[in-house]
């Protein structure tokens, strides 16, 4: 499995897109911006492109396009909290270095 | 390893560009902040998992400043450095402070002789404060909270206010949030918050359908009728009771453990223990058939009592009936039948009682809406909005709109009003007219401000009042002065004027006695109506005194000039006879004989002014060659 998804991460996707009211997953992507090359793109899925690819682990079904693929396989999604702050994290392996908050990064 | 939140579609941020907003619902007695992550709104508590933070501030001598729960507690050791319900004083002045019942609080007693507008300062330990300052520090503790939680600095936030609230009272709400160092996107009324938390404003059927919004909370009791009119919630009326809540209904509670546990509650510290036995006893029925009382008194003595539901419901029933009054009065305010009503939502924590919920759901002959905590759905519909008006939501979500209630204008010669906005012109709008002077040689303007469907400016409100000064001297009608009126997103007016030519400038922000009642618009609407033939004659009469006092200011002006050089006896004679006789109709005329007796002194005065003019023509054309007559006329 390229992609998963720890049981905290999947839990609250299944519950924002249940609260949402639609779409049929999560969409994980990267784009080229941010102060270290890369920044992840997190976000609800309505729809599946041409050029995606489908996953499901722990029940939520996760899209990527190909092009992001290549700097995501073997991603991990977790939810953490941090203090009062809590989110999604992305446990990457192929991320080399980061900028300083991980929010961006480089392979 | 920052966290991330899930976006919609295409709107995921750039790294350390997140636009986290919040919403926020300042309370009298508690205030809460909200947020939309991933998605979801949900209420950010603190490290307790404390959603609320009461809503008092305490100053203490050593200059220390705490807010909510801890300053809460210090109200019962050091009242008076304590200020709770600060949102009764937002917008009041000095006068209206003073009369406000409950204030324990001392004010200061500094007058200061120059200022009109005073603004009431409380006396605490760290010294003397105004509410507006009380209440950021309440925003300043919910900011630092949502930074907290978010992860970063906000971009800005939705505060709710009372549908009642008066545009005084907005000001400074707007001003404490600047105080506090947010950014106020929009101030958004509490009902319209509620409708928002549960979608009403999205959906399919929403054009035109009515929405009651119950809010009974500890102390005070609001109803509001509001209405979806082409993507606007509009408040269509509110009523309620500012002494009526569910403090009342733990008071009903303390009697009956007084009576029954045979005991007195004489002292303080007795009454708060009773309270806090009442409060949770009212909390376990709302779901329990019946609550055990147990309490420990000083001497000893203990209370086990247990109160069953219907018996708790047979005594606050008189309490709740009293909150179905006003509920018929917005229904007959707004003109509408309770069958028109399509959706009936709960807040304020009192609403949690079942009594509550079944008897508006049986006066509106509907379910009503409880899904969410009453206690946070104001602050959730604030960040419903917030979390839209920062940008994260695909374009094609509407923006909720406001609009003006009724049409903004300026006195012009004449009492008129000259509207610069019309009603209904969604906000936030600027429009600008231009004006011109009215006398030669005039270097000040004086503006007045009203809003109103009439066309007389007596039979409109008036808003506020400046003036344009040093404006050069010219000519009458040279100057070209425009006047700009600004309404931002939250209805808040500001109205400016430059005179073109100079540039001199001056403004205005309109702040008192803006806020009119939903009553008072529907009078001055229909008084515009039942009045629109009346108004017409009543401007066309107005229109006609200005333009024979312009005539008669024009000829004064000349005549002393040079009527002796144009004018033998006789014609200077049967002139200022005409001019007498338009002077007599300026009072006591009708439109049509001012106008013929403007037109009677044009006609008889044509000859003057062409021989004025033939002089003048020759006086600027003489000695000159064509070449510099025409550059002249050029100019």
């Amino acid at each position: 499995m390229p992609i998963t998804l720890t049981d905290a991460a999947a839990t609250h996707v299944k519950d924002y897109l249940s609260k949402r009211g639609k779409g049929i997953g999560l969409r994980l992507g990267v784009r080229t911006t941010g102060c270290s090359g890369m920044a992840y793109v997190l976000e609800f899925a309505d729809d599946v492109a041409a050029n995606d690819n489908v996953f499901e682990d722990n029940d939520v079904k996760v899209i990527i396009d190909d092009k992001s693929l290549v700097y995501l396989d073997g991603t991990e999604l977790d939810f953490g909290k941090e203090g009062l702050n809590e989110g999604f994290k992305f446990n990457n392996p192929n991320v080399k270095d980061e900028c300083g908050c991980g929010e961006s990064f480089n392979v | 390893m920052a966290l991330l939140q899930i976006s919609e579609p295409g709107q995921s941020a750039a790294p350390h560009q997140h636009r986290l907003a919040v919403g926020i619902d300042l309370g009298t007695t508690n205030s809460l902040v909200a947020t939309v992550r991933s998605g979801s709104p949900a209420v950010l508590a603190d490290e307790n998992g404390e959603p609320v933070v009461p809503s008092v501030v305490h100053y203490g001598s050593d200059a220390s400043v705490s807010v909510g729960a801890k300053a809460a507690a210090l109200a019962i050791v050091d009242p008076l450095n304590c200020i709770s319900s600060v949102k009764r004083l937002m917008g009041k002045s000095l006068q209206e402070t003073r009369e406000l019942t409950g204030l324990v609080n001392t004010l200061s007693d500094s007058t200061d002789e120059s200022g009109e507008m005073q603004v009431p300062r409380i006396v605490t330990a760290g010294g003397n404060v105004t509410a507006v300052e009380v209440s950021s520090r309440i925003l300043e503790a919910l900011k630092l909270r949502a930074e907290e939680a978010l992860g970063g600095e906000l971009v800005g936030a939705v505060v709710t206010v009372p549908a009642y609230f008066d545009d005084a009272q907005r000001q400074a709400t707007k001003d404490s949030a600047r105080m506090a160092g947010l950014h106020v996107l929009r101030l958004l009324n509490e009902p319209t918050a509620a409708a928002i938390a549960y979608g009403l404003d999205r959906q399919m059927e929403a054009e035109g359908s009515i929405v009651a919004i119950y809010d009974l909370g500890g102390g005070t009791f609001d109803v509001s009728l509001l209405r979806m009119n082409r993507g606007v919630f509009e408040v269509l009326a509110t009523a309620g009771d500012t002494a009526l809540g569910g403090d009342d209904i733990d008071r009903e509670i303390v009697d009956w453990i007084c009576s029954n546990g045979e005991i007195a509650a004489s002292d303080p510290s007795t009454m708060r223990r009773l309270l806090e036995a009442a409060k949770s006893a009212k909390e376990q029925l709302s779901s329990a058939q019946t609550a055990a009382i147990k309490l420990n008194l000083n001497d000893e003595k203990t209370i086990e009592l247990e109160l069953n539901r219907t018996d708790f419901e047979q005594m606050i029933e008189p309490l709740i009936k009293r909150t179905l009054a006003p509920c018929r009065r917005v229904l007959r305010d707004a003109g509408v039948d309770k069958s028109e009503v399509t959706a009936v939502v709960m807040v304020g924590g009192s609403t949690r009682v079942p009594l509550v919920r079944q008897q508006t759901g049986e006066f509106f002959q509907r379910d009503v809406l409880t899904d969410i905590n009453p206690d946070e759905v104001v602050a959730i519909g604030a960040a419903i909005q917030a979390d839209i008006l920062a940008g994260n939501k695909p374009d094609s979500d509407m923006l909720l709109l406001d609009v003006i209630p009724l049409s903004l204008g300026i006195e012009t010669m004449g009492g008129l009003a000259e509207k610069v906005i019309q009603r209904n012109t969604t906000i936030p709008i600027a429009r600008a007219q231009e004006f011109t002077t009215y006398k030669d040689g005039q270097t000040a303007m004086a503006l007045h401000v009203v809003q109103g469907e009439r066309e007389m400016v007596s039979d409109c409100r008036s808003l506020a009042r400046f003036e344009l000064r040093d404006i050069p001297p010219m000519v009458a009608g040279k100057a070209r002065i425009q006047v700009v009126f600004q309404v931002d997103a939250d209805g808040l007016l500001t109205v400016s004027a430059i005179e073109r030519e100079s540039g001199v400038v001056a403004s205005i922000d309109v702040k008192p006695s803006y806020g009119l009642s939903d009553n008072e618009i529907e009078t001055m609407l229909r008084d515009s109506m039942e009045n629109a033939s009346d108004d017409m004659q009543s401007r066309k009469l107005a229109e006609q005194r200005v333009e024979a006092e312009r005539v008669i200011e024009a000829l004064d002006a000349a005549m002393q000039q040079d009527a002796d050089e144009f004018l033998d006896a006789d014609e200077k004679s049967q002139l200022l006879s005409l001019r007498s006789g338009l002077q007599d109709t300026i009072d006591s005329g009708s439109a049509a004989e001012i106008k013929n007796a403007v037109e009677m002194l044009e006609k008889g005065s044509s000859e003057y002014v062409e021989r004025r003019m033939n002089a003048s023509v020759r006086r600027m054309m003489a000695g000159q060659s064509v070449n510099e007559i025409e550059e002249k006329l050029a100019d």
